[in-house]
């Protein structure tokens, strides 16, 4: 055991938080019930008292435990795998535990906020703290009930045993007494090895909800006299209102009003989560949405190029300022200027030795550049808020991925404190990092105050697809040299992008090449760009292990053995500082995917590529099998190699990889977005390519380093590799080098 | 506007609305049925999927006014206590991450195992593949429907 002091994020042991109690089950519900399955005889046996002991938890006169989930749940499964690490210390059973979504409480709890792969990370050492102290007063509550020493109280499973005495009871016996107990100044934590919770696979809480089709996204909020709101915003990046003719809409059935909205003041305090390139956007309100598309169709409205636009934004702490530049610009521009770029000097990041000197002496030279387009996030529930904008209060439910920076911002729009704002987050069909830009959380408060009714804003998918925070168009040259002995002794990577680039100067094999150099460019555009999972190593991992291949090919040896002895190096005789990777990790998931995929016997037909990335604190390895069928690739299968320390919730963990696999083989295969003039070239399914099922590997297996390092990121680090192992395989299924994402496009299926 | 009676999971219902008003929307805001999803309203993603007269159909496709008497099943209506075998198998894959598609995926799987109760890979795949999940299910979803097929799912 751990001794551990619960002063960090002690705010969230502070009495007498008020939190809502067991009437919550009513209607539009947060609570999930643990048990596989749950009936409507289960959800009946609520306690008829809650106690809370702190702010993540409160247990039942009956011993059920309800634990709050603190963070957005976007389909990362925070919702059940937090819960699980409370529920863990407090040693409670987990079939007695109820999860309910934490409000937006910053006097509780620290960054509530899904972003980065670091939910669990950064929340591991809270919710162990509020799971161990909460069973520390129950067991001290018991020792004074039963008049016997602390020490000699045990628990197991939500019991609580003196067996000295044969005194035992269940939580809920000692729950109010034990709400009275003052917070320890410490606690004991578990040894992980006594861990019963964590380590072993627990179901989805919200499965049941899912499956029966109840309410649990912010498309799926109704509340009364509840009015439908549609934004228009300019066709083209560039473009900006002129003038509309509203009334002619105006008359159409169920409209209620038409008007040209600014979503952001010009003083209104920006955060990062505030980014939106589109500021003055004409909105429809009306009864239903039907009818609001159907105004929507036939409205008028002028648009106008727009001049330069810039805003500055606080970036965690920084005033950074951001900028559109006037003009409308296209795809093919962008390619040429990429290119162009590319293939001058940018700022050198990084430099170990002498690149040039070295390159101009090897024996053997290879300089490869690859790229990739502009993405939309996609997530399957457009961009939508419910907002109650009274003169007393904002009421504001909805899917955000950043609903602390957001409540400033919204406040501040609407004229109100942080007190008259209240931001209730439901679960999210999706984020991918769309949804840390609360754009639209602002723009159905502002629409609710003007109309002074509760509105629910609603994008349809063009609107969503068309107004996006993209991932940015990339551009990576590379340039490698080898020496007499095959051994890479020159590496250099240029790395630009519209408007940022990928580099990353201090990760592999920064710290592996004797001479080494990193350069990076940009380009400005007025195509807004944010967080796509896992951003830039979204490309650049795909990029930098394709072209790695192709070295090893140079240098005549397996690819796994080329990259294993240059970790060998990093790991002995390290190049430079700052080296951000742990090289016997990273080689520790290469060993284990060759073992698991039997690296070097693949079947007859089968042909294989392999990629290995470090992101988000955690290392991942893939191989990928093709075969080719009538002239198709079809992936077979794709084995998964993670050392994310700790894995708390298996099934869970191996169900995101296996998604974060076919999330990334689907984006460098076949997603692009695209402009013309400004104008997004894709606004739906139709034209835009996601990865559908018969495209997806027909099986995958996952595999992870087992060690007790505490958790690592896991929603973003599966995906960027596998674009590399993709690439790699499908040239030894076709002898042909995949340089530019997507790999193949415009390919036309059947739906 | 005018009046529709149409058959919604065994209920007839009165709906006040447009004739051109697609089901989807029908369902959602009319009748608080919000299991049924909005994806892209252009029959591409699969996300509103009903059965009419248990065949699986975009319901953000069809006008309230062509429904007439042919019976509607969402999502809510598959069964009654959540325990459909598709439902169950679901739950024992635990397939779901954000969890947004898969009222549309379930109502394609079960309208595929009523006409096909034990598909190939190949069937599984071809009438599945008009159902989009970003994050990227696939593999949990063929394991379930297959689990599905072999508890009997067609009956």
């Amino acid at each position: 055991m751990s001794l551990i002091k619960t002063t960090y994020g002690r705010r969230s042991f502070i009495k007498s938080i008020g939190l809502a109690g067991g009437g919550m089950m009513i209607g539009f519900s947060w609570l999930a019930s643990c048990k596989e399955t749950t009936t409507a005889e289960e959800v009946a046996m609520m306690p008829d008292e809650w106690f809370e002991i702190n702010g993540f938890l409160k247990i039942g006169d009956n011993g059920m435990v309800t634990i709050m989930s603190p963070n957005p749940e976007i389909g990362q499964n925070v919702k059940t795998s937090m819960p699980m690490i409370v529920a863990e210390e407090l040693d409670t059973d987990w079939n007695n535990v109820i999860v309910e979504q934490a409000p937006l409480n910053t006097d509780l709890y620290t960054r509530q906020l899904a972003g980065g792969s670091q939910s669990i990370r950064a929340g591991w050492e809270s919710l162990r703290m509020a799971g161990a102290t909460a069973r520390h007063m129950l067991k001290e509550a018991a020792a004074q009930a039963w008049q016997v020493p602390l020490a000699e109280i045990t628990t197991a499973a939500g019991i609580i045993t003196h067996e000295a005495s044969g005194k035992s009871a269940h939580y809920g016996e000692m729950a109010s007494a034990a709400a009275l107990i003052p917070v320890p100044e410490e606690v004991e934590l578990k040894d992980k090895s006594e861990f019963s919770i964590i380590g072993t696979s627990r179901k989805n809480v919200d499965g049941i909800k899912i499956v029966t089709g109840q309410p649990l996204f912010g498309l799926d909020v109704q509340k009364e006299g509840m009015l439908i709101a549609m934004i228009v915003h300019p066709p083209a990046f560039g473009m900006t209102f002129k003038s509309m003719d509203a009334a002619s809409v105006k008359s159409m059935a169920g409209i209620r009003d038409v008007f040209k909205m600014e979503t952001y003041k010009a003083d209104t305090p920006r955060s990062f989560s505030d980014t939106a390139t589109f500021n003055e956007m004409v909105v429809i309100v009306g009864e239903s949405t039907w009818q609001v598309m159907q105004a929507k169709k036939a409205i008028q409205i002028e648009w106008e190029q727009a001049s330069d636009f810039s805003f500055d934004i606080d970036f965690f702490g920084n005033t950074q300022t951001t900028t559109y530049p006037a003009g409308l610009e296209s795809t093919e521009n962008h390619v040429l200027k990429m290119a162009d770029l590319g293939s001058k000097k940018g700022n050198v990041v990084r430099k170990d030795g002498n690149f040039e000197a070295a390159f101009k002496k090897a024996t053997k030279t290879i300089e490869r550049s690859y790229s990739c387009p502009f993405l939309a996030h996609n997530t399957m529930e457009p961009m939508n808020f419910f907002a109650n904008v009274t003169p007393e209060k904002a009421e504001l439910i909805g899917p955000i991925q950043t609903p602390e920076f957001m409540e400033k911002s919204v406040a501040s729009r609407l004229g109100m404190t942080l007190e008259q704002v209240d931001i209730q987050m439901t679960r999210m069909g999706g984020g991918f990092g769309r949804r840390l830009y609360g754009h639209f959380l602002i723009e159905a408060a502002v629409i609710s105050q003007q109309m002074n009714a509760p509105v629910k804003l609603v994008y349809t998918r063009e609107d969503d697809m068309t107004f996006g925070n993209y991932r940015p168009a990339y551009y990576v040259n590379y340039k490698a040299g080898l020496d007499d002995n095959n051994q890479l002794v020159a590496f250099q990577v240029r790395a630009g992008g519209i408007p940022e680039s990928p580099l990353y100067a201090n990760r592999f094999p920064a710290g592996a090449v004797e001479n080494y150099q990193a350069e990076d460019w940009t380009l400005k555009s007025n195509v807004s760009v944010g967080a796509w999972r896992a951003p830039r190593s979204n490309f650049i991992a795909g990029a930098e292990q394709s072209f790695l291949d192709e070295v090893a090919e140079l240098a005549e040896k397996d690819p796994i053995d080329f990259r294993l002895e240059l970790f060998e190096r990093a790991k002995n005789n390290p190049v430079g500082e700052n080296n951000d990777y742990e090289a016997d990790r990273y080689a520790g998931v290469l060993k284990l995917v060759r073992e698991k995929s039997n690296w070097g016997n693949q079947q007859p037909g089968v042909s294989r590529g392999v990629a290995a990335y470090y992101c988000h604190n955690s290392y991942v390895a893939q191989v990928l099998d093709v075969v080719m069928k009538q002239g198709v690739p079809k992936i077979e299968k794709v084995y998964s190699a993670v050392d994310c320390g700790i894995v708390v919730n298996p099934d869970a963990a191996i169900n995101m990889i296996e998604g974060g696999v076919i999330d990334g083989i689907g984006h460098a295969m076949y997603s692009a977005i695209t402009f013309k003039e400004g104008v997004p070239q894709a606004s739906n399914f139709d034209k835009y390519r996601l990865i559908r099922h018969n495209e997806a590997p027909s099986s995958q297996q996952v595999d992870f380093v087992k060690n007790d390092i505490d958790p690592t990121g896991l929603g973003e680090p599966p995906l960027p590799p596998v674009m590399g192992a993709l690439a790699n395989a499908l040239y030894k299924a076709t002898e042909k080098r995949y340089y530019h994402q997507p790999f193949i496009s415009n390919k036309p299926f059947i739906g | 506007m005018a009046t529709f009676n149409v058959t919604i999971n065994g209920k007839s219902q009165t709906v006040d609305a447009d004739p051109t008003t697609p089901l989807l929307w029908v369902l959602r805001d009319h009748l608080n049925l919000v299991g049924t999803k909005y994806g892209c309203g252009i029959a591409q993603c699969g996300a509103c999927t009903v059965h009419l007269n248990g065949v699986a159909v975009r319901s953000c496709q069809l006008p309230i006014s062509s429904i007439g008497a042919n019976e509607v099943v969402t999502i809510e209506g598959l069964s009654e206590k959540g325990d459909h075998p598709v439902q169950q198998a679901w739950l024992e894959h635990d397939v779901y991450q954000c969890g947004y598609c898969q009222a549309g995926q379930i109502m394609s799987a079960s309208a595929l195992l009523r006409s096909n109760p034990n598909p190939t890979d190949e069937d599984i795949e071809a009438t599945m593949s008009g159902n989009i999940c970003r994050c990227g299910t696939y593999n949990r979803i063929k394991d379930a429907i297959k689990t599905a097929a072999n508890s009997g799912a067609s009956s």
